[in-house]
């Protein structure tokens, strides 16, 4: 009897297995381009059997399934394809060509207008986060990288990025997408302030010199888009001593590394930096500077991240140059500057395929500065006629700044984005008389946003993005509605085609607005329309982009004196502008060394402020040009870094106002402008994996050949004087160490110079 | 009564002998393919073993050694790619997705084989071919990950010699600038030896790859 069930059960137990017939299946598979696709897993879903396609696409595999079945051919990067088929025994013949995935690093990317620094490596990434800080003219500034890149002028008498033949007051910068007032330090006389922010601060860094995205607003020329590093690989503490000052720091990463906090403080002193390179000014109060940054960052899930980064910086100076109004007089300029940065970012995601994005940040900025004329030993003295020299200024800022942007993954690689931003502003100026009278302004404003943009990929090759921005101005009470466009094409193996179209608004510089009344309706938005082609070759080592780009300005504030102040009163400015930009990069030519060439030709011309006509703004040279150099010797544990930068002389204009008109007093060309600088950096601990300790050397020197400098000119009051602006010293020397405990940041360190 | 019990038995014991056939099955279709392994360096080869195992792995999704070898030998296909030409060139284009495929497939092998030191040292490898997608801005990021993947295996087996294995390569092709030491790879594939010699798998499907790749860097370290 139990044999009886053993052979039961055998029989139950090997009908699963045997008495069927063999079906062979062969066929070919295609990508999308017709050629064969090798590698291609064929499936016979839910069974062992199967085969992978061979050098021809071909495939053949027997199989003794039998009925309804399912064939699945996939390869990596490719859409799966599913068949059903019935085996029975006949021969099963195949032939499919497979769908490209869409891949992100594949995807054509939409370029046209902007450079990206950040270690997502595609097409639109010239330079990483490194290279940002490694420029040997850069001296450790963010911005000074930037200006590098073709389309950003060499402004060296005022700080800020003066884009396309765009002032400084047309870029707008973001952190975590919320917009940063004060980016600089606060403006001397004749010298370009610094960015106040760190660079290593940042992951990411997208400059946009035009065509940019709906997302953002009221920045008629280029947007700087800055965002900061999530979570710290490691806890770690830092210390750096250099000719300038001071600073500490420690970032503390908890052991689940889902939260962390840390904080730096730094001292800045000038003192012996100045006491070696000779000045200009003469300083009776050396710039001296307490900066404190904290930061937290907490994960508020498995996908969401909170952070937090608070500023403060209290600075003072003060000196006295030669007066150009009275001779053997001085001219002193004294500044006090406290400014207080918050900015709080929360990104989500919300699961099926919904993302949000939210921030706000609010800024306190206090400036006092103090203006006067000395006389040969040192006093301060009223003359009269330039009694106008003595005066006080206290600015007081408040600044609010809120956003939120919805995202939704389509299909593929698109995605629909909308979202809206609210800004506040509020800035309290007293103006001290050299009489003691004290004139009185506050302007109140806000601007609410809102926006939806929506990114198309049709193929890999083929990519849109069409958005609109809304916005309102509670100071103009007017509603402008902006379009942008941009769409890229992939012409062949890394290189593509953009082309970008936008309609950009902003509001008249606070400066130039009435300075009591909180309306100025008769005023309206100023405008600027971009239209931007671009070509694009990227391969692994070399990055080649040309971009030509037309620019048209349109309700550009006019501005004219009304009880001695220079304000708004029209819109009746305009202007244009137009250009051709070549970037080369190149890492591969010559072994171990890296170098980028940018070029940019631009022909401006425009009728704003006190013009009196329309003219090539003081702030555009036609023809700018740098040369960036890096070279790391192994062997010594050394990097070499050069930069030459060039620009054709610039304009100047003395536009003097006779009562009822603006007229010209003076004009001309300023000369070229050349600047060579170098920079050295040791790092005797590379190598030394599991050092504790990382040191870092830095030596830097600007304008090493000390070719004279020039930026402009300035004007007595009279107009009978004229004299060169140049920098503060022909040349600067900065020597610097580092060090980290606990991490290798020796990477970090090496290009943080000044920091 | 009697004769529902019997069939009951008779059921027991066939769907028991189904489970054991199947099994047999099971390990029958993946000897030769974890044999291959050691013999597999081209990356037709590892396409092909990694189209097999995850054919398996999609019927038996029990079985964590499928997704495991599926993992691996995209991993290894990805590392062939990334090998050629240039390496401090960037292609994390061409490598990423293999590093994601692999990612996918050990992710549900350690779904079921909570922690086995072999599934952190297909977790090492995935985060080497991240680095050699794009060496010179991925250095920091994937380089702590390579040491915290490879601190893990060891820690969860001493024993186990493809641990001093894979930290033995990276010392061999490290320069010597960034730390890289021939000498001391040396050392590391002795005790990879050794440890190759008492490993004993416990079945012939259980990892054992490595032996003759250790034996060739061994001989380069002369």
């Amino acid at each position: 009897m139990f044999t009886r069930f053993s052979f039961t059960i055998l029989l139950i137990v090997t009908s699963i297995y045997s008495f069927s017939q063999t079906t062979t299946v062969t066929g070919k598979v295609t990508d999308n381009k017709s050629k064969p696709l090798a590698g291609a897993s064929i499936t016979l879903k839910n069974t062992y059997d199967g085969a992978t396609s061979d050098s021809a696409g071909k495939f053949r595999f027997r199989t003794t399934e039998k009925g309804d079945q399912i064939i699945e051919i996939s390869s990596i990067g490719f859409k799966p394809f599913q068949q059903a088929v019935k085996l029975d025994g006949t021969a099963i013949t195949i032939a499919t060509s497979l769908k490209e995935e869409q891949n992100e690093l594949q995807a054509v990317v939409l370029t046209a207008g902007t450079f990206e620094a950040s270690d997502r490596k595609r097409a639109g990434v010239v330079l990483n986060p490194i290279d940002v800080v490694t420029t040997a003219s850069a001296e450790g500034d963010l911005t000074g990288a930037l200006k590098t890149l073709p389309g950003a002028q060499q402004v060296g008498e005022s700080e800020g990025l003066f884009v396309r033949g765009g002032t400084a007051a047309e870029t707008k910068i973001f952190i975590d997408g919320t917009l940063v007032n004060n980016f600089f330090q606060s403006s001397t006389p004749n010298i370009a302030s610094r960015g106040r922010f760190s660079p290593f601060i940042f992951k990411g860094t997208v400059f946009s010199t035009g065509g940019y995205s709906a997302l953002y607003g009221q920045a008629l020329s280029s947007a700087l888009i800055l965002e900061s590093i999530d979570f710290p690989d490691k806890s770690s503490a830092n210390l750096g001593l250099s000719i300038i000052g001071g600073n500490g720091g420690y970032q503390h990463l908890s052991k689940k590394k889902n939260f962390s906090v840390g904080g730096t403080y730094s001292y800045t002193n000038l003192f012996p930096a100045f006491a070696v390179i000779k000045q200009r000014q003469d300083y009776s109060q050396i710039p001296e500077f307490h900066t404190g940054d904290a930061n937290f960052r907490v994960k508020t899930s498995k996908t969401g991240i909170l952070k937090y980064y608070g500023y403060f910086n209290k600075g003072r100076l003060a000196f006295t140059t030669n007066s150009i109004d009275t001779l053997g007089y001085y001219d002193k300029f004294g500044l006090k500057n406290t400014n207080f940065y918050n900015n709080f970012s929360w990104k989500e995601f919300l699961g099926k395929g919904w993302k949000l994005n939210a921030g706000i940040s609010f800024t306190n900025n206090k400036d006092g500065i103090n203006s006067g004329l000395e006389d040969a030993n040192k006093n301060e003295v009223i003359l009269t006629g330039l009694e106008f020299k003595k005066f006080g200024l206290g600015l007081k800022g408040n600044y609010f700044n809120a956003r939120m942007v919805i995202e939704k993954k389509l299909k593929g690689l698109s995605a629909i984005r909308f979202g809206t931003e609210y800004n506040f502003t509020n800035d309290k100026s007293d103006f001290t008389l050299y009489n003691g009278q004290i004139v009185g302004g506050s302007i109140k404003q806000n601007i609410k946003s809102g926006f939806a943009e929506v990114d198309i990929y049709l193929t890999n090759a083929v990519a849109a993005k069409i958005g609109t921005r809304v916005e309102h101005s509670s100071i103009l009470d007017k509603v402008n509605i902006a379009p942008r466009v941009s769409i890229a094409y992939k012409l062949g193996n890394g290189s593509q085609a953009s082309m970008a179209y936008g309609v950009f608004y902003q509001n008249p510089e606070t400066k130039y607005l009435p300075a009591t009344n909180n309306s100025a309706n008769s005023l309206g938005f100023m405008k600027a329309t971009h239209y931007i082609t671009q070509y694009l070759k990227v391969t692994s080592l070399t990055t080649f982009r040309a971009e030509v780009f037309y620019k048209k300005y349109n309700d550009l504030v006019k501005t004219n004196f009304t009880s001695g102040r220079e304000t708004a009163v029209n819109n009746n400015g305009f202007g244009d502008a137009k250009g051709i930009e070549f970037f080369w990069r190149d890492k591969k030519t010559i072994k171990n060394l890296d170098y980028w060439i940018s070029y940019s030709y631009l022909d401006t011309k425009r009728d704003f402020l006190n013009f009196p006509y329309a003219i090539a703004p003081n702030f555009a040279a036609k023809h700018t040009a740098s040369v960036i150099l890096k070279k790391f010797v192994q062997p010594w544990k050394l990097q070499f870094n050069g930069a030459y930068n060039y620009a054709s002389g610039r304009p100047y204009y003395n536009i003097g106002y006779d009562g009822t008109n603006f007229k010209f007093n003076d004009r001309g060309t300023i000369p070229e402008y050349h600047n060579f600088s170098f920079s050295l950096n040791f790092l005797p601990n590379i190598g030394k994996p599991n050092a504790k300790t990382f040191a870092v050397y830095v030596f830097q020197v600007s304008n090493i050949f000390n070719i004279k400098q020039t930026y402009g000119y300035q004007y007595s009051y009279n107009g009978y004087r004229k004299e060169a602006i140049v920098p503060t010293s022909r040349m600067f020397v900065y020597i610097g160490a580092f060090f980290s405990f606990g991490i290798d940041r020796s990477e970090d360190v090496i290009n943080s110079r000044l920091l | 009564m009697k004769k529902i019990m019997i069939a009951m038995i008779a059921l027991a014991i066939s769907s028991a002998a189904v489970a054991q056939m199947e099994n047999e099955k099971f390990v029958k279709a993946m000897e030769p393919k974890v044999i291959a392994l050691d013999t597999t360096h081209s990356l037709e080869g590892f396409t092909e073993l990694a189209n097999a195992f995850e054919r398996i792995a999609d019927v038996e999704k029990n079985q964590w050694l499928a997704y495991y070898y599926a993992a691996m030998c995209n991993v290894n296909a990805g590392l062939v790619i990334g090998s050629g030409g240039d390496m401090m060139a960037a292609k994390a284009d061409k490598t990423d997705p293999y590093a994601d495929k692999a990612e996918q497939l050990i992710n549900k092998a350690e779904l079921l084989e909570k922690s086995n030191s072999e599934i952190y040292v297909i977790k090492k490898m995935i985060a080497s071919l991240r680095m050699l997608g794009d060496p010179m801005n991925r250095y920091m990021t994937y380089g702590a990950e390579i040491q915290a993947m490879l601190d893990e295996a060891r820690k969860l087996n001493p024993e186990n010699p493809r641990v001093y294995l894979l930290e033995g390569q990276d010392k061999f092709y490290t320069p010597e600038q960034f730390g890289g030491s021939k000498s001391e790879a040396k050392v590391l594939f002795e005790t990879a030896l050794k440890k190759f010699e008492a490993a004993k798998p416990a079945t012939s499907i259980h990892p054992s790859w490595g032996l003759p790749t250790t034996k060739y860097f061994h001989s380069q370290c002369q």
